[in-house]
């Protein structure tokens, strides 16, 4: 022990755990939510990787939540891609929400298609954001859509059924949405530490 | 004027090989009755087995058993040369296919574009390395000349001052003339073209034909030459044939580039994309199964034909084993390239939407890509459209939800929680989908808000028709 070793080098050997790890600067990417932008240490989404979104059912506010994403994306003309929704976008609702519908598009698949397809969305680089509702996943089809959106440095949302919130998944960003009452809990946000209460929204 | 003439010296046996996985396995090309067939051209591989041109193939077979053999096929050189006639009219107006195996290419009105020449050589060069065929290159300032010089030299450049040099020293022997001329010249003691242009032209024209002067006034440019110029045709067609039966989709993989990759080629040289084009799987028996492969805008980048095309072909059982393999193209329409941003926001962006909307319908089906779009009507299932619809406006209207069901559900509620309504829908007694409803904000049981309605006026049961997410 009587050496002295410099920080600097230890550090840059890797060979020190620095407890957290570094953020890096990323786009910023507002939900267009106040307090949700707030409550998040990245102040808003997770801009190239994936932001899980779990639902007791579809409709359970996840588009009054995604709504202000997907209108200011569209303003900026960038491209919106919906993979397998669960019904029929209604356009005048989503028009309603000022989201500009030609920018909009919807690709109809199925089970591993449907993976596919988001895969090579988010890869392409081509989309703005892009919306996946799997029917069914495994951790190993999660980690290959944040490896994606890495790789495109996309914007990727995947909507799932509220059990999931049990199992782990390598999402960025995992929120879960309550209906009585009416509010949203951040299970896991990387970068720092969730915030413990729930968050209401407001409608 | 200047003319390049580009020697395809083994024409015949590049458009073989070009077609095989592995151009390094030894093959012969065959000619002749069946009782007795010629080598015609081999290829290194096969050289180094011993096997000579003008073999017979019993004596081939008596040194080495292990060659492939394809029959010799002269309309198919005939087709390849003319698919390089086409690959060379991008880079000239001019292109003539009046000497066999030779393509003759005005290059002096190019020389602004691709110029200058050891440039243009270099692409020349390239680009048909890359398509897989071995040549020779000279230019000079008649067609005759450079076809000429070609024989002699690889990569010549003359101009007029020259021209006269170069041809006093060419053998007569590779000078161009009839066989028995030559013959006579070389009886003559004349080797070398200088002694032949030092004799007296009376002389010459007592003991010749008139052509032998007519082709030294050519070499020499004095006499203007004539030569056919090539136009493209309006459609593709490439196929290839295989000399064994192809049982899976995964082995026409290879060809498949190779076709696609020459539609390319002849596209750029047309300057004109692909919107619509047809693989043909042909079989021993029996109707070819057709393939085909369409796009929504006009393409040309032979990635993309291919990732395209093999997503198409992929999705195919294959029925009996497959012969030969063709693709046909024939609306060709103008090509607009896309137009690219200077400044590229997001770098990483390496594959534009329209590809990548080609590729995911190439895999999903047709109408897996669809947009979302306004209808003016009231009603909610004509209010949506998946295609794009002019000129319609939003109508006021109070809010709607954000999910359709395709089909209304049942609610399951006896005694829903209603949170505005009723909004009465009655519309469409003109087209037969007619519509008379009441439709309410209601509150689920689980906290969800449903858009439900029930037949006008009654108070029948109550269906779901979308979700307030």
């Amino acid at each position: 022990m009587g050496s002295v070793v410099a920080l600097d080098s230890l550090l840059q050997q890797r060979r020190v755990w620095r407890g957290r790890q570094e953020v890096p600067p990323a786009k910023l990417q507002p939900t267009g939510h106040a307090v949700l932008d707030a409550a998040l240490p990245s102040g808003g989404w997770h801009a190239a990787a994936l932001n899980e979104i779990l639902l007791p059912a579809a409709g359970s506010g996840e588009l009054q939540l995604l709504w202000p994403t997907l209108a200011r994306l569209t303003a900026e003309d960038e491209r919106v891609v919906l993979v397998a929704p669960p019904a029929i976008p209604f356009a005048p609702a989503w028009a309603q929400a000022r989201v500009a519908l030609p920018r909009l598009s919807i690709i109809q698949a199925s089970g591993s298609d449907a993976l596919w397809a988001a895969e090579q969305c988010l890869r392409s680089g081509s989309c703005g954001a892009v919306l996946c509702w799997p029917e069914r996943t495994d951790d190993r089809a999660l980690r290959r859509l944040q490896v994606a959106a890495e790789t495109g440095d996309t914007l990727a949302f995947v909507l799932r059924p509220q059990r999931e919130a049990i199992n782990a998944s390598p999402a960025a960003l995992r929120l879960l949405l309550e209906l009585r009452p009416n509010q949203l809990r951040v299970l896991k946000c990387r970068g720092g530490l969730a915030p413990s209460h729930a968050l209401a929204l407001g409608h | 004027m200047r003319w390049a003439c580009i020697l395809l010296p083994q024409l015949a046996l590049d458009a073989v090989l070009r077609t095989r996985e592995d151009p390094l396995q030894p093959l012969v090309l065959v000619q002749g009755p069946v009782q007795r067939r010629l080598v015609q051209a081999v290829n290194p591989a096969a050289r180094e087995l011993g096997i000579r041109r003008g073999q017979t193939l019993t004596a081939a077979r008596a040194l080495s058993d292990d060659f492939v053999c394809v029959e010799h096929d002269p309309e198919h050189v005939q087709y390849w040369q003319t698919f390089l006639a086409a690959w060379a009219y991008r880079f000239s107006s001019h292109v003539s296919l009046d000497y066999p195996r030779a393509l003759l290419v005005e290059v002096q009105s190019s020389l602004g574009l691709f110029g200058p020449w050891p440039r243009f050589e270099q692409r020349l060069r390239r680009e048909l390395t890359e398509l897989g065929f071995s040549h020779r290159i000279a230019v000079a300032p008649n067609a005759l000349a450079a076809r000429v010089l070609v024989n002699v030299a690889d990569g010549l450049a003359v101009d007029e001052l020259q021209l006269p040099d170069y041809l006093r020293e060419l053998p007569v022997s590779r000078s161009g003339f009839a066989p028995e001329a030559a013959n006579a010249l070389a009886r003559m003691g004349l080797r070398k073209l200088h002694q032949v242009l030092a004799l007296p032209r009376a002389s010459l024209a007592r003991r010749f034909p008139r052509s032998l002067l007519d082709h030294l006034d050519t070499l020499q440019g004095l006499h203007p030459l004539a030569l056919g110029a090539y136009q493209p045709p309006d459609d593709f067609a490439g196929r290839v044939e295989f000399n064994f039966e192809v049982e899976s989709i995964a082995s026409l993989l290879f060809p498949l580039r190779r076709l696609t990759g020459d539609l390319a080629v002849f596209l750029a040289g047309r300057d004109c994309g692909v919107q619509r084009f047809v693989l043909l799987l042909e079989h021993r028996e029996g109707e070819p199964t057709q393939v085909p492969v369409g796009l929504l805008s006009a393409e040309r980048e032979p990635g993309m034909l291919f990732e395209l095309a093999r997503g198409r072909l992929e999705a195919v059982q294959l029925r009996a084993p497959v012969q030969a393999f063709a693709v046909r193209a024939q609306e060709l329409p103008r090509f607009v390239p896309a137009a690219g941003e200077l400044f590229v926001e997001r770098p990483q962006q390496s594959l534009a939407w329209e590809q990548l909307r080609e590729r995911l319908r190439a895999r999903l089906g047709d109408d897996a890509v669809q947009g979302l779009a306004l209808c003016a009507d009231h009603r909610p299932e004509q209010a949506w459209s998946a295609q794009p619809q002019a000129g319609a406006a939003q109508l006021d209207e109070p809010p709607r939800p954000g999910w359709l069901l395709a089909e209304p559900q049942p609610l399951d509620d006896l005694f829903p929680r209603i949170l505005c309504g009723p909004e009465r829908i009655e519309s469409g007694w003109w087209d037969g989908g007619d519509v008379r409803r009441d439709y309410y904000l209601v509150e689920t049981r689980d906290g969800r808000r449903a858009w439900a309605f029930h037949a006008a006026g009654g108070a029948g049961p109550m269906w779901v028709h979308g979700w307030f997410a």
